[in-house]
């Protein structure tokens, strides 16, 4: 695993944000959507205009300041190392209740080749 | 032909031993029941969230300090993104750019010498569930069965520097690794449940140069010998390829035990696009200074220390010394059985460790935490043996007796059975005396130039006083007697 | 009965003037009346709804009984509750019955409310017009040709038709305060952490907060005092002392209500692009604030012009891993046809999720990939800090925010669908509130024509019990929140 090197903040690189057909194909396939041909342009125009919107960021000068992740300067709480084996049982049973394919307890998936 | 150079790094997975899983509260116990250890947060159900677990960061702190680390004081644990039915999420929970545990280093045997291999980090992530092809007995119709047990457990994921050179090199790194884990009570160490795996970067380069060659990385290795085997065979395909003018292709590869080699796995071609971004969820994780210390004070003397003060305070030889701290349990037992035996005793400690009880032990199949004995009975023992109240082959019976529990120490037993040591000269003199006169024999053929005739004699002296004359008087008289 | 507040309601419970149970039926009565006009509602359960009510009635004969119990609550369907199917309007839950209880929902019960229905939302909670729901849109109680208002459109709809007498939201860019805004009511989102995430299906986990629509902002108040509170199953709950947020309605000043208080006017909130009508409103408000006995002053949050901006990464960049778990593996949705794994996961996902959502999906996958997470993730997020540093700022001289809550009243359902910058723009007053995870309110301030117009106060962290106030005096004053919309009434 290669330790990501951010870019120096910003840096004036030209994304031109504005996507190709290719592209989106590559994102869909990422995000494991299906889309059609026809699907993926006219999402492409929509996309794009989105991305104009996006885009008014980029003139921002932001040197120096700290991206914000969360509303307040908070610390993750650490809860006790205390194990809960309670009804797992009858709890599997109502979470296997809901799923599209089970089988001797295991969730059924088409066969994962490595 | 070109000289090479193999240059190897190892990722290690290792399985924290705390009861309960990282971000949930499941238990983690192996070989449950398919998914009955998968509650709402581990099967991703909508509008879960996930709480870390106080201790799986302790052991992480811990580690940091066994291997002499940078401990972040602020950490950011982020999500890795793909699609695998394993990982219930659609990402694992991991540390990306800021790790809990920077830096360290851990010093292998490569041969005679030393040599420091550079760690690069250690972050704390969650494992994923298991796809399984078929269970015991029934065929899953050419599907794949999702068991979500594991998916959660924690991981303390150590990532070396390539430092290594051979094969060689890198199961002293993952033993050496693997024994550390132990020792600091982090992990069990059980490779065939799992609990530390490896995964090798290898690569190579003709000698000389300094630029990286093209890598390719084997992962889920669960076995030294897998891991050797693995990367020698990689290594020597390898330079065949290259010494034939091939290309070598960046590539993740699987080892097959059944037929040594290495192969690619189906190209993931978005393998590399994980979007870490840092975890909504959660909020970053401070370690404070006083915690550290807190860690550090409970942390067990490690194993490079241990095995320096031995040789320096006990004078036992490197080979002892590393014997002797192999596991953390081995360490406690020796140091126990020293306290109780006296520091001078150390040696005889150390022989009787490694020796009787190591055979008992071996013969019946227990770890040293559940020796038939405790190192305070047996440091008595050998006490007794240091200061000539049993000869050593009496105390092998009282080792036996306090061994079935026939009681609670050595003394008990001498005494109730009356095996002190005859050193009383006239006691033994009767005895020598009668023993000759029934061994005419072996007197003659000793005076006749048989030294072995005098073990013999010796032998009749320890039967006839039912093994409790000291032999080193016996000795002494015998020969004054026979001239 | 339906023009009663939730006070008023528990007493009447509490008096016998009515149970539980005649209660609910009749709510019960007026959705199976009402709603097919509004399609305000996704799932009822009667006989659940009344098996609740029963309970409820047990309670309050014991003396039991505290501030809600007896009163149904409708639950917009993003809070997974047990035994109840929870859909997020998504047909890639549309089988989902939730096997637990969201925290929300298990403290309303606790307080012996009872769960009346679950109400439609905007899929996955993104939008702003309740158009993107896999069952149909909803439609506004006071124009049926126009939008509630979104993602909690639902449940403004059933609140304003009386077809509740209050439901709960979430807000991750606007989604209780516009619908209440569009609806003649009264809807809060709290700071970010009051009220526990746990059971609330995530849209964007650092924005999205769960909060409450109804007529008045008494009521509000008291439904905030039964959501908030520190939950540990939760790592952003915040942990802190429990408040009272009625204290500060209940008490009774001795001279003008609002004496002392002091309201900023963000001069980036009454500029042109406000309708003009709105902005008569807002002037009038601003008057009857005044009397009132508060003073204003003007401020400036220069840098929220880039909030929509910063927003349209953060929120689609966090949602897109939110609902990577929907590939119709262990729950939801499975395509029937598929050749393999990937196909599977493909063909589930594109007919599970609407075009919103996969637009959403789609450009947050992208703004996240490698390469242009700097550019884009990692800068949005510093302007969230430029934007939270502007009302940080602004807070040091004054004590409230106000400004119109949307530029202009609800549009015609349909109007914007075509372009969704144009139904981002809608927010443009409500998200920066959400970046900087402040609480905001809107309150009912006039109508334009039919349509119902709103105004916004926003507070600094933790200051919901006094925002309440504020809107607590000027509804005494100007009770626009007691209109109801013309042809519910029976």
């Amino acid at each position: 695993m290669i330790p990501y090197k951010p870019l120096p903040s910003n840096t004036s690189v030209i994304f031109a944000m504005s996507l190709t057909l290719e592209q989106v194909r590559r994102v869909a396939q990422l995000a494991r959507i299906e889309i059609s041909d026809d699907e993926a342009n006219s999402t492409l125009a929509q996309l794009n205009s989105i991305f104009a919107l996006i885009e008014e960021m980029q003139s921002v000068d932001t040197q120096g300041i700290e991206p914000m992740a969360h509303a307040q300067e908070m610390m993750q709480r650490l809860r006790d190392d205390l194990p809960d084996a309670r009804d797992s049982g009858e709890r599997r049973a109502a979470f296997q209740a809901i799923a599209p394919e089970t089988a001797e307890g295991l969730y059924l998936v088409p066969k994962v080749i490595e | 032909m070109n000289a090479w150079e193999v240059v190897i790094g190892i990722e290690t997975h290792v399985q924290l031993a705390t009861r309960a899983k990282i971000f949930s509260a499941s238990p983690i116990a192996f070989g449950a029941e398919a998914n009955l250890q998968a509650n709402a947060i581990d099967i991703a159900l909508p509008g879960v969230l996930p709480v870390l677990n106080r201790t799986a960061v302790e052991f992480a702190i811990r580690f940091g300090l066994a291997a002499g680390s940078e401990i972040a004081t602020r950490s950011v644990f982020a999500r890795k993104n793909y699609f695998y039915p394993d990982l219930p999420k659609g990402y694992q929970i991991s540390q990306y750019e800021w790790p809990v545990v920077v830096g360290g280093e851990l010093t292998i045997q490569a041969g005679q010498e030393s040599k420091v291999i550079r760690l690069t980090r250690a972050h704390l992530e969650e494992d994923a569930g298991k796809s399984l092809h078929e269970t015991a007995g029934h065929s899953l119709r050419g599907k794949s069965g999702i068991d979500l047990n594991r998916a959660g457990t924690p991981l303390l994921e150590i990532v070396s520097e390539p430092d290594m050179r051979s094969s060689a090199e890198a199961v002293a790194y993952a033993r050496a690794l693997h024994a550390l884990v132990r020792w600091i009570g982090i992990c069990d160490g059980n490779m065939q449940e799992g609990s530390f795996r490896c995964d090798a970067n290898v690569s190579v380069r003709p000698a000389g140069q300094t630029a990286f060659g093209t890598r390719r990385e084997i992962k889920n290795l669960n076995s030294f010998r897998f891991l050797q085997q693995a990367i020698d065979y990689e290594v020597q395909w390898r330079i065949a390829t290259l010494e034939d003018g091939g290309h070598i292709e960046q590539a993740t590869v699987l080892f097959d035990p059944d037929n040594g080699e290495t192969r690619a796995m189906r190209s993931k071609e978005d393998a590399h696009d994980y979007r870490y971004f840092p975890d909504p969820d959660l909020l970053p994780l401070f370690i404070e200074r006083d915690w550290v210390e807190q860690v550090h004070a409970a942390l067990p003397e490690l194993p490079a220390a241990n095995r320096q003060r031995l040789l320096a305070e006990y004078g036992l030889s490197a080979h002892d010394a590393a014997v002797l701290t192999s596991s953390l349990e081995i360490a406690t037992y020796y140091e126990a059985t020293v306290n109780a035996a006296g520091k001078a005793n150390a040696k005889l400690c150390a022989n009787w460790v490694m020796g009787d009880l190591a055979a008992r032990l071996n013969r019946e199949g227990r770890e040293i935490d559940a020796a038939p004995l405790s190192a305070s009975q047996l440091g008595n023992l050998l006490a007794r043996i240091a200061d000539g109240t049993i000869s050593t082959p009496v105390a092998r019976q009282v080792f036996d007796a306090l061994c079935a529990g026939d009681g609670t120490s050595a003394d008990e037993i001498i005494a109730s059975r009356g095996l002190r040591q005859i050193s009383d000269s006239d006691a033994l003199a009767k005895i020598v005396d009668q023993v000759l006169s029934a061994n005419m024999a072996m007197v003659d053929e000793f005076r006749a130039g048989k030294e072995k005739a005098l073990n013999a004699l010796v032998g009749q002296v320890m039967k006839a006083s039912k093994g409790r004359a000291n032999p080193q008087q016996v000795n002494e008289l015998l020969r004054n007697k026979l001239g | 009965m339906i023009s009663s507040s939730l006070q008023q309601l528990a007493e009447a419970l509490g008096s016998k003037a009515i149970s539980s149970v005649e209660l609910t039926q009749l709510y019960l009565d007026r959705i199976a009346r009402h709603d097919a006009r509004l399609n305000a509602y996704i799932t009822i359960d009667a006989e659940a709804s009344l098996s609740q009510a029963r309970l409820a009635d047990q309670r309050l004969a014991r003396g039991e009984g505290g501030p809600l119990t007896g009163i149904p609550i409708a639950q917009k369907d993003i809070f997974c509750a047990k035994g109840w199917r929870t859909t997020c309007a998504s047909r890639i839950l549309d089988n989902f019955v939730s096997p637990y209880d969201a925290t929300v929902i298990q403290r309303f019960a606790d307080a012996g409310a009872v769960l009346l229905g679950k109400t439609n939302m905007d899929e996955f909670a993104m939008g702003s017009s309740n158009e993107t729901s896999y069952y149909g849109p909803v439609r506004n109680p006071w124009d049926l040709d126009c939008v509630p208002g979104g993602s909690s459109g639902g449940s403004a709809a059933a609140v304003a038709a009386r077809l509740t007498p209050a439901a709960t939201g979430t807000d991750t860019g606007g989604s209780i305060r516009q619908p209440a805004a569009l609806c003649n009511l009264t809807g809060i989102k709290p700071t970010y952490g009051v009220v526990s995430r746990w059971g609330m299906i995530a849209f964007a986990s650092s924005l999205d907060q769960a909060g409450a629509l109804a007529p008045s902002a008494a009521d509000c108040a008291r439904l905030l005092n039964v959501m908030a509170g520190f939950d540990e199953r939760d790592s952003t709950s915040i942990d802190r002392p429990a408040e009272d947020y009625c204290r500060e309605i209940d008490s009774r000043p001795n001279g003008l209500p609002l004496a002392g208080l002091k309201i900023g006017l963000p001069k980036q909130f009454l500029g042109e692009g406000n309708d003009p009508q709105v902005m008569q409103l807002i002037e009038a408000a601003i008057a009857d604030y005044e009397q009132l006995g508060a003073e204003f002053v003007d401020v400036s949050l220069p840098n929220m012009g880039l909030s929509v901006a910063a927003y349209y990464v953060i929120a689609p960049a966090e949602a897109s891993s939110n609902l990577a778990r929907f590939d119709g593996v262990r729950y939801g949705y499975r395509a029937p046809d598929y050749r393999d794994l990937n196909d599977m996961y493909r063909r589930s996902r594109a007919q599970g999720f609407g075009a919103e959502v996969k637009r959403r999906i789609l450009i947050g996958t992208y703004v996240l990939s490698h390469g242009y997470y700097d550019a884009y993730y990692l800068q949005a997020q510093r302007i969230r800090r430029l934007i939270a540093n502007d009302f940080s700022e602004a807070f040091r001289h004054c004590d409230l925010l106000l400004g119109p809550t949307i530029p202009s009243p609800a549009f015609k359902l349909g109007d914007k669908a075509a372009d969704p910058v144009q139904m981002y723009l809608s927010d443009i007053y409500t998200i920066a509130v959400n970046l900087a995870g402040l609480p905001g309110v809107s309150t009912p301030c006039g109508f334009v024509g039919k349509l119902p117009a709103g105004l916004q106060l926003i507070g600094n962290y933790f200051s919901e019990a006094r925002l309440l106030n504020a809107a607590h005096r000027y509804q005494q004053v100007k009770p626009w929140h007691l209109q109801l919309p013309p042809g519910f009434a029976e």
